[in-house]
């Protein structure tokens, strides 16, 4: 059964306010390197009906559910 | 006028402005659960604050398709009344009966205070017994609360007047400082084209008693009866 993962992130235009805390501490621990920390999220599934192409049904969750398309990107990768 | 509060998992201002509709502005109003797929027959919803459905994945995500907000789109799509409140701003901007989205406050804080609101449109039927450019103190209680939106969007809000309350200071000006969020444009609360259904952070229901520190939220469930009373006219 194929395992799908589906990697949610706030577009490149929009404030990433966590990243940004996030960056700032880093720099905290002495990471003076690092610069345009950006987080998303990671959703996996199984996806049991072949019937269809695989990454045509992600896509569809995608734009119905599980990205927001004004504030968000996906990329869909399927791991065999 | 009657009224019809819905409830989902995880709603958390729903007895609240359960009571300020039926103790303080005095008109008939029920819970709708969210499980159910009729409107019960009532004149305008409103969708209250709290954390439906945990805000798992984004705020209001899987609200927007319970099956109450099926008959909301439809009740919305005729004409009928929708306010959505914090939450219920939310649900509706993912429901897409309102332009844009809500996303984490730029400061990270989860802000809970009264704010100042400066009253954009009064030809609404949630804003009809304000003035233009009357200041209106409200608390706000959000994480998720910054409203965003591409450049043709803002640029429709503004050109159709969608845009009902901004965040300002006391006397009205649009400052930084007093915008909680960092919404665009200082953007508090926005109606659709047809303006039956309005989105708002702040919470008015929260803002109706003198107790409660101000009753300047009750102008707009005054204004939803009222425009109901114009209608009737």
């Amino acid at each position: 059964m194929p395992r799908v993962r589906v990697l949610v992130t706030l577009k490149p235009t929009l404030l990433d306010a966590q990243g940004r805390t996030v960056q700032e501490a880093l720099h905290a621990l002495g990471y003076q390197n690092v610069n345009q920390v950006r987080i998303g999220k990671v959703i996996e599934m199984d996806i049991a009906d072949e019937t269809q192409p695989i990454e045509a049904q992600v896509r569809e969750m995608c734009d119905r559910l599980l990205a927001n398309p004004v504030t968000e990107l996906y990329e869909i990768e399927v791991l065999e | 006028m009657r009224f019809g509060v819905v409830v989902f998992p995880g709603s958390n201002c729903d007895a609240d402005a359960y009571y300020a509709i039926r103790d303080v502005l005095r008109q008939p109003v029920e819970y709708i659960w969210h499980q159910e797929d009729n409107l019960h027959g009532v004149d305008c919803v409103i969708l209250p604050g709290g954390f439906s459905y945990g805000d798992y994945l984004r705020c209001g995500a899987i609200a927007r398709f319970s099956p109450v907000m099926q008959a909301v789109e439809k009740f919305a799509g005729q004409g009928g009344l929708v306010l959505g409140i914090c939450n219920g701003f939310q649900i509706l901007c993912e429901a897409h009966l309102l332009p844009g989205a809500l996303v984490r406050n730029e400061g990270l804080r989860f802000v809970c205070k009264h704010v100042y609101l400066r009253v954009e449109n009064t030809e609404t039927p949630f804003t009809n017994r304000c003035l233009r450019g009357e200041v209106l103190r409200i608390p706000v209680a959000h994480g998720e609360g910054r409203y965003v939106c591409d450049r043709e969007t803002l640029q429709e809000l503004q050109a159709n007047d969608q845009i009902i309350f901004r965040y300002c200071d006391s006397t009205g000006a649009l400052t930084k400082e007093s915008n909680p969020n960092g919404s665009l444009a200082n953007i508090a609360g926005i109606a659709n084209e047809r303006f039956n259904v309005m989105g708002m952070m702040p919470h008015p229901e929260r803002a109706c008693e003198p107790l409660l520190g101000s009753e300047d939220g009750l102008k707009i469930f005054e204004s939803i009866v009222h425009s109901a009373l114009a209608v009737a006219r």
